[in-house]
């Protein structure tokens, strides 16, 4: 079960089993979309599946994520997100009312993130098959010109800016699905950020890599951005902001927040002349009004993520695994 | 002339492998050929040294054993080999140059601590080197720490830049001289310099206007300052331990929690009154490693006698006394004025990074501890960490093998190719073998930092050069996020790097160091606080039938849930609730361990362990001391690792001690596996949390509870060998992991097992706990190879 992580082991999946299957340059990029020339137009074009419970959680819903999700994976390679199709996988028995309220969300929230949904298709699966329903959605979007953001592109002296604080949605999830009481009510961070990401564009075209920090949280994205570049993170631990209830709640469960999955927050790497002005696009978007420059890279260490303690030593930060898996105790 | 007296007759050659280098021992050999009027040579070869004599047939016998028996202090010979060559009619013996070529079979010593002889020069008024705070022969000083490649010359040292003056060139360079061949040799005229460096205002050091850097240093301790003093293998933080603002202060400025600091006494009279000390342990004390060795504290020493912030909540004090001659100056030679007996002395580093060596570094890093540096301009070439000892039944039980023992190489039953075993993530040393040697490293530290994946390789690159051993195979731990294993990958190029499960890795450990060749498997019994396991469970409590070659888990304590991992770890009390949930035990609001929950966190916890949600499941036996720790009322927080089981065998020690008896032991469940097969048994904790329960609830004092578990362990651990025995003939056990670092538990299990007729293996070479992991590591990967 712990393919599904967003850790190694999935990464093991799709490096070992998926990409020499199906073969292709675009797949061998392993980005979060693919990046196709069609005809003079460069074509961001990405796809996810998504399976959560519960489908309704404080914050929003499976179709909301289902939206966010594909619109988040388009954005971070820098496109103007355009088109979805959907797919909806149903489980014999699930009530109408709930694929109502599901398809409501969903199209409530492609509008907000200024996408259509022009494709769909729906089908049936026996009872005990699923929990409920699945969704999967696939988009396209526009890249403009001149704008190169990959996981590949980090280089040395790059700030690190995140857009908000971190774990929430996971937390969020977690609570619901598990019926843990934490005193207060942790909302989902889940939202669109292809307007934050054409923002940020406009204060600087040479964004240099996003992510959207999804499953293995802010940890995983560091890492797997470190790897693909070859350049040292060096995280400052305090400026990572993690709110208060999340920070509680991680602390009894014993979980790091940093490893919790996010929806609505974006990492981002940018050069260092232009990380204010970056920064500044972003606290005028809604969504970015708590962004925080958290680091910066480093060519010592190259692949590898550090954070810097408030005690000046430099913690090993890794690559997540797919189960919660004590390394040390 | 010398020769005049030789009677012609014999001639052989003799080789001697082994620590021979650096060590005086061809003076000695000079000397010995010169007593037996034996004619011929000496010289160091990359073999070793090599000498042929010539003589009288008797005095050419009693050569060949006395090389070995009366061998100079350092020496460690590995082995003497001789063979007959044609006499030669030579008169006279004679010292000729070092041979280099050939392979480096050579082994460096340990850093050593200051010989009666030095000690004797430093304190005399009228010796050249009175009072020189570097004073070394060929007998003792820093050797391991200062080396940088071989062959071991003064060119290969970090005493490179310090050129001898005239007269101690002439001692280096007189065969009948105490400092012949003594790299690190110097004196106040041509050696390394003392500095005092004191904090400024603006946090730059500067240097103190005293003409005595170490009485001034001695006037700052008495005054209550914190000092950073540089040692062999890093710098120590040092305060007076009877001071306890003092005490306190370092405490808090090193973010220390409750771990407990050692302490260097000036005499073993100043700390006879603080704790028990018996021969072995005075020995080692003594002895010319000088590791910490843990004393259990006298429950009547009086209480202002030390700083209760040394060691709160300790039943043992770390004690060492002086190894290098600052040691002995700031302590205070006969005659200086008084000043502290018993100093803090804790390693100079930032919580978790390796001990500070460089000595630019240490002005920052260190700024924020203390006061002033002590510090000299001799480079330390590889940090080196006081080594950690407890007697147990009589004997050494390393708890961390570093200063004074690495890098002696064990000595292994069988040969092995080329090999580098990386170690665990706690508490690493990795391993270098060769042929029958296995080399461990000194004590690297936890994979958490940086700074110690750093050190890690850099002392993994000096220990190759002074070995010589090139790696062909690299061997690491099988969990998937240990960084000691990622370090493998990331460095193997073209080599394979052969997975080794935690646990038979710790078993091969302990076969390995008592010279087992692996024709023959063992009943291994590996407890620990984790380890990651064929089937991703955190393993712990393991009962392997194990060969080098491979392994069959036949028993382990049953698997509960370990809710959150590190949180669970570091709070033992939901270790405690979570063995209650497992075993079906209500959570009464009177155990202490429930009473320790806070409301919130009971809640969640119970959602948790239901839902099983970041709850990977254990089987660890140190889980099961931090469970029984907390439900009796002994530890609910751990601040340092193992707190919780330390502090209940303390509280089982004191009640043996003042009470004598332990009343029955708890008895385990031993479950077989439904269905027959071949599936583990169980040992199953259940009954015991419920009898230590009912005990604590009916009001029975912890120490009680406490010596009524570690029989029933003990007692466990007997009769499931017992079982096992039965069912695959198998009569030898294997103690190994961090949990027999329990004196009490690993002298019941090894007493009882004897008692039941048992061949029982224990650690007297490296540590059980996850410090002598990279041992085992090496014995399973290069045995298996051999058959590849
Ligand atoms: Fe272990
Ligand atoms: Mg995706
Ligand atoms: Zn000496
Ligand atoms: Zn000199």
């Amino acid at each position: 079960m712990g393919h599904g992580g967003g850790g190694t082991l999935s990464g093991e999946l799709v490096q070992h089993v998926f990409a020499p299957a199906f073969g292709g340059e675009h797949l061998a990029a392993l980005g979060d979309s693919a990046l196709l020339d069609i005809g003079g137009a460069r074509l961001a074009f990405s796809t996810d599946s998504f399976v959560v419970r519960p489908l309704f959680f404080p914050g929003g819903s499976i179709g909301d994520l289902a939206v966010n999700g594909t619109v988040n994976d388009l954005a971070m390679s820098g496109a103007r997100p355009l088109y979805l199709s959907c797919g909806f996988i149903l489980e014999e028995g699930v009530e109408t009312a709930t694929v109502a309220r599901v398809a409501q969300a969903l199209g409530a929230a492609a509008r907000s993130a200024g996408v259509e949904v022009v494709t769909g298709d729906t089908k049936v699966v026996e009872a005990g098959h699923g929990d409920g329903l699945y969704i999967n959605t696939a988009g396209i979007g526009v890249v403009p010109t001149g704008v190169d953001i990959r996981p590949q592109r980090a280089v040395p002296g790059d700030v690190v800016i995140v857009s908000g604080p971190v774990g929430v949605h996971g937390v969020a999830i977690m609570s619901v699905r598990e019926g843990l009481e934490f005193g207060v009510e942790i909302q989902s961070d889940c939202a669109s950020l292809g307007g934050l990401v054409q923002s940020m564009l406009g204060a600087c075209q040479d964004l240099h890599v996003l992510r959207d920090p999804t499953r293995g949280g802010l940890a995983a994205a560091l890492n797997e951005i470190a790897q693909a570049s070859s350049v040292g993170v060096v995280v400052q631990e305090r400026a990572v902001p993690v709110p208060p209830e999340v920070a509680n709640a991680c602390a009894i469960l014993g979980l790091d927040p940093w490893y919790v999955a996010n929806e609505g927050k974006l990492v981002a790497f940018v050069p260092r002349a232009d990380a204010d002005a970056v920064l500044a696009a972003m606290h005028a978007h809604p969504l970015g009004a708590q962004a925080a420059i958290v680091g910066e890279c480093t060519d010592d260490h190259p692949g590898m993520v550090v954070a810097r303690t408030g005690l000046g030593g430099t913690r090993v930060v890794d690559t997540p695994l797919g189960e919660q898996l004590p390394r040390i105790c | 002339d010398a020769g005049s007296g030789v009677v012609a007759g014999e001639r052989r050659r003799v080789t001697v492998r082994g620590v021979v280098q650096g060590v005086g021992f061809r003076p000695f050999v000079f000397g010995l050929a010169n007593e037996l009027r034996l004619a011929g040579y000496v010289t160091n070869t990359g073999e070793g040294v090599v000498t042929e004599v010539e003589g009288a047939r008797e005095a050419v016998a009693a050569f060949c054993v006395r090389i070995a028996a009366d061998a100079p202090p350092l020496a460690v010979v590995e082995s003497v080999s001789h063979e007959s060559v044609a006499a030669a009619g030579e008169t006279g013996f004679r010292i000729e140059a070092s041979r280099s070529q050939g392979p480096r079979r050579t082994l460096v010593s340990p850093d050593t601590a200051t010989c009666a002889s030095c000690l004797a020069e430093m304190t005399d008024p009228g010796d050249r080197r009175h009072r020189h705070p570097f004073i070394t022969c060929t007998h003792c000083g820093p050797r391991f720490t200062i080396v940088a490649g071989l062959p071991y010359d003064r060119a290969n040292t970090t005493m490179a830049r310090f050129p001898m003056c005239a007269r101690c060139e002439r001692e280096y360079t007189d065969p009948a001289d105490r400092r012949f061949h003594a790299q690190p040799v110097a004196c106040h005229d041509c050696g390394p310099t003392l500095r005092l460096l004191l904090a400024a205002e603006d946090g730059r050091p500067v240097v103190a206007p005293d003409r005595d850097p170490v009485a001034a240093a001695r006037r700052l301790l008495a005054e209550g300052r914190i000092l950073a003093v540089k040692g062999l293998g890093g710098y120590h933080l040092a305060c007076d331990a009877r001071n306890a603002a003092s005490v306190a202060l370092l405490r808090r400025r090193k973010n220390r929690g409750d771990k407990p600091f050692a302490l260097m006494a000036a005499q073993l009279a100043d700390v006879e009154p603080l704790v028990r000390i018996d021969d072995s342990e005075r020995r080692l004390l003594t002895g010319n490693r000088r590791p910490i060795v843990l004393l259990r504290r006298r429950s009547d020493a009086a209480s202002e006698s030390i700083a209760a912030e040394v060691a709160p909540g300790s039943p043992d004090l770390g004690v060492m006394l002086p190894y290098t001659p600052l040691h002995h100056l700031l302590l205070g030679l006969p005659g200086d004025p008084p000043g502290p007996r018993l100093l803090v002395m804790t390693s100079g580093n930032l919580g978790g990074e390796p001990i500070v060596t460089d000595d630019e570094e240490v002005l920052t890093t260190l700024a924020p501890l203390v006061d002033a540096w002590l510090t000299h301009d001799r480079p330390i070439h590889v940090p080196c960490d006081d080594s950690v000892v407890r007697v147990v039944d009589g004997e050494e039980l390393l708890v961390r093998r570093s200063r004074g023992y690495a890098p002696l190489p064990v000595t292994l039953a069988f040969p092995v190719r080329p090999t580098l075993a990386v170690g665990g993530d706690l508490k690493n040393a990795f391993c270098l073998g060769q042929e029958r040697h296995a080399w461990l490293s000194a004590h690297i530290g936890d994979m958490d930092d940086l700074a110690t994946l750093t050190a890690f390789g850099r002392a993994e690159r000096q220990l190759e050069s002074i070995t010589g051993v090139t790696p062909t195979l690299l061997a690491a731990d099988a969990h998937p996020g240990y960084r000691a294993s990622g370090w493998a990958r990331r460095h193997a190029g073209e080599r394979s790097v052969r997975s080794v499960q935690h646990h038979h890795a710790h078993v091969a450990a302990v076969m390995a160091e008592n010279g087992l060749d692996g024709t023959a498997p063992v009943l291994g019994v590996a407890f620990d606080g984790t380890g990651y396991g064929d089937d991703a469970a955190v393993w712990g409590g393991e009962f392997l039938l194990a060969d080098y070659d491979g392994y069959r888990r036949l028993a382990h304590l049953a698997y509960v849930p370990l809710p959150g991992g590190d949180a669970a770890v570091r709070r033992p009390y939901r270790m405690a609730l979570a063995h209650l949930f497992a075993a079906g035990l209500p959570w009464d609001d009177r155990l202490p361990c429930v009473a320790a929950c806070p409301d919130d966190e009971r809640s969640v916890l119970e959602r948790q362990l239901q839902r099983g949600l970041a709850s990977v499941p254990t089987s660890s036996a140190g889980r099961l001391f931090d469970a029984v720790s907390s439900l009796a009322g002994v530890c609910h927080q751990a601040r340092y690792e193992g707190q919780a089981a330390i502090e209940w065998e303390a509280a089982a020690y004191a009640w043996l001690r003042d009470d004598g008896a332990s009343g029955r032991g708890y008895r385990f469940g031993l479950v077989s596996p439904s269905g027959g097969g071949d599936a583990p048994l169980r040992l199953d904790p259940g009954p015991v949390l419920a009898a230590v329960a009912a005990d604590v609830l009916a009001g029975a004092p912890a120490g009680l509870v406490a010596a009524r578990f570690h029989t029933g362990l003990a007692d466990a651990v007997r009769h499931v060998c017992a079982t096992l025995r039965e069912r695959t003939g198998v009569a030898t056990v294997a103690l190994s992991g961090g949990v027999f670092a329990n004196a009490l538990l690993a002298a019941g299990c090894a007493r009882g097992l004897r008692d039941d007729g048992f061949t029982v293996l224990r650690h007297r070479l490296v540590p059980p706990n996850d410090g002598g992991l990279a041992l085992g590591q090496l014995a399973v990967a290069a045995h298996v190879e051999r058959h590849d």
